[in-house]
């Protein structure tokens, strides 16, 4: 017999006392103790309910499906049914598809937003101050900051998966039944699921347990909803990412590749990060030649992952991918089918709090809707004013990169890319080393040491206020735009200090 | 310059701009315009096209312009091909500026 006062420094050794034997043993089968322990609820509402959610609460959501997003718009129309108000909606992202929150805005079910961006009807609506709190947006990194420090407490977090198990592990797509709706990675909805106080499944393929491999794993899991419709296969992803054909952005991308080699930073086991955006996806095409010819590869490639970078990752170029999100169905296919493309939470892609994946990166090809003569960044807010955009990762890969370059065209129709002041600051231009258009090359005067190597390997280089001017006498001096004194939107840098504010749009003549 | 008949000059394509010139007794030059960039470039593209109207010795007209983000000489090149159209006149030599 074991006396606790026997064993020498017992205060010292964490314990429960003495071991007084084990629950019943069970004797079920693993099949028909299923039907008994599920997490798997009969309706949303039911869910809602079970887990405590009352007004002046937070949900989030994630942002993986899109504009082809079903989940958001059901939920809160469910929570408008019940009588929920004074919500904060936190989202990873929200789209062109979400104008129907306009109405629960209006209705006081919805009362403060956070998000990366906004787009569409809702986006202009709330720059014309439909809310009265205003709208936090923060990057990738920075939500997944304040969430894991709880400056973002999420109360309830609904997250669409494509597929999920009775017991809640949950993924973006499925090894077993593929029923047409996969989006890759569900990297943003793992740090909701991970610091979530409750979370709600959302799945349209209940799949038998394991659903292995997963994305949220069952233990950070609460209930499951079962439903025919999570979202539109269309708006989620399309095939393939397609290679742009235009040939201002063809010239940018190649002079970008040419300005990354200068540079130094595309060498045998680089690292390397690339837009969406047509002329960063086409700068992969022309390292790739690259590549080739000099007998490099890619150590790994990370972020928003396309079907041109997995398609490199299969022809043995690059080594592994570290995958948040998918933008395309070739992307997700290759999380499926290839065992080094790996996924990764928001938490790890890109938080400040901890050593990241960003902060690995040899270099990032980023664009960019405004750059101004400090090399700060606008990704947020048009020429009009308006909010249309969405920060994503920008200021958190800029910051982690060795070397951020800015590829734009330098003016868009009549509008000029490369301004004096930027509507909205997004990513500063500490962070930003290279800025690339059709008609020049800038580099940051922090950064001498890449204006060298650029024109040693006889790139011409232009300052920032070179450009600008050279845009100004294409297109004019637009008339600056009108705003109101009232706030609508706090632009969060990564680490959560207030970068910059977005203002109401005053319309009157 | 006298105008006879509705001219139009230009195409909806991106950075372009589509003008349409009715002739009117009276009135001057008005002109309707909507742009993607009215916010922006409106007021300089409706002078810009009120001063090529001008150069021409157009006194009254109807000017209509849907304009996709074009820049001023390419207004200037619409509103011109529009006015001679609408004037029925072929008098032109497209190579030697004319206006300004």
């Amino acid at each position: 017999m074991v006396m606790l006062n026997d064993i020498p420094h017992i205060n010292e050794i964490s314990n429960h006392g003495l071991f007084a034997g084990t629950a019943e043993k069970k004797t079920a089968t693993f099949r028909q103790r299923y039907h008994q322990q599920n997490k798997v609820v009969p309706s949303l509402e039911e869910a809602i309910r079970r887990a405590g959610l009352r007004d002046g609460m937070t949900i989030s959501f994630h942002h993986h499906f899109r504009n082809g997003d079903h989940i958001i718009n059901m939920v809160v129309d469910k929570l408008a049914e019940m009588g929920y108000h004074n919500l904060t909606l936190a989202a990873s992202s929200l789209a062109a598809v979400h104008a129907p929150l306009i109405k629960h805005i209006k209705n006081g079910v919805i009362t403060h937003i956070e998000t990366s961006g906004l787009r569409g009807e809702l986006a202009e609506e709330i720059s014309r101050g439909l809310m009265d709190c205003p709208v936090v947006f923060r990057s990738h990194g920075g939500r997944a900051s304040a969430i894991r420090s709880g400056e973002l407490h999420i109360d309830v977090a609904f997250l669409g998966a494509p597929s999920c198990d009775p017991y809640g592990n949950a993924n973006g797509y499925s090894r077993d039944d593929d029923n047409g709706i996969a989006c890759g990675s569900l990297g943003y909805a793992r740090t909701d699921a991970k610091y979530a106080d409750n979370v709600i499944i959302i799945t349209n393929n209940l799949v038998a347990y394991p659903n292995a491999p997963w994305a949220i794993p069952e233990y950070d899991v609460d209930y499951v909803v079962f439903t025919e419709d999570i979202g539109d296969p269309k708006g989620i992803m399309s095939g393939a990412t397609r290679y742009t054909k235009d040939p201002k952005e063809l010239l940018i991308a190649k002079t970008a590749a040419n300005v990354i080699e200068a540079t130094g930073y595309l060498y045998d086991g680089f690292s390397m990060q690339m837009g969406s955006g047509g002329a960063s996806l086409a700068t992969a095409r022309f390292l790739r030649q690259k590549m080739i010819d000099q007998n490099i590869h890619c150590r790994f490639a990370l972020g928003g992952i396309t079907g041109q970078i997995t398609a490199m990752h299969e022809e043995g170029l690059i080594d592994r991918i570290l995958d948040v999100q998918s933008f395309d169905l070739d992307a997700a296919l290759s999380l499926k089918n290839n065992h080094f493309h790996h996924q990764i939470g928001a938490t790890y892609y890109a938080s400040h709090m901890i050593s990241a994946a960003v902060d690995q990166l040899d270099f990032v090809i980023l664009s960019a809707l405004e750059i101004d003569t400090d090399f700060n960044v606008n990704v947020l807010t048009g020429s009009d004013g308006v909010i249309r955009g969405a920060i994503g990762g920008h200021p958190d890969t800029a910051e982690g990169a060795s070397l951020s370059v800015v590829v734009a065209p330098l003016t868009r129709g009549r509008i000029p890319t490369i301004v004096k002041y930027v509507n909205t600051v997004v990513t500063p231009g500490d962070v930003v080393d290279v800025v690339v258009t059709e008609q020049g090359i800038a580099v940051n005067p922090r950064r001498a040491d890449l204006k060298e190597k650029i024109e040693a390997a006889g790139l011409h280089v232009f300052t920032i206020e070179q450009l600008q001017q050279r845009a100004e006498a294409l297109v004019g001096v637009p008339e600056p735009i009108r705003y109101k004194e009232r706030i609508v939107g706090v632009v969060m840098y990564r680490d959560n200090t207030i970068i910059d504010v977005v203002r109401e749009i005053d319309e009157n003549e | 310059m006298k105008l006879i008949t509705t001219g139009s000059a230009g195409t909806m394509e991106s950075n372009d701009i589509m003008i349409t010139v009715e002739p009117t007794d009276e009135g001057g030059v008005q002109v309707e315009l909507t742009s993607n960039v009215y916010q922006q470039f409106g007021k300089q593209i409706i002078a810009v096209i009120r001063e090529t109207a001008a150069g021409y010795g157009v006194e009254n007209a109807l000017i209509t312009a849907v304009d996709k983000g074009a820049l001023d000489c390419t207004v200037r090149a619409r509103v011109s091909t529009a006015l001679m159209r609408a004037a029925d006149c072929r008098d032109y030599v497209w190579e030697v500026r004319q206006d300004v």
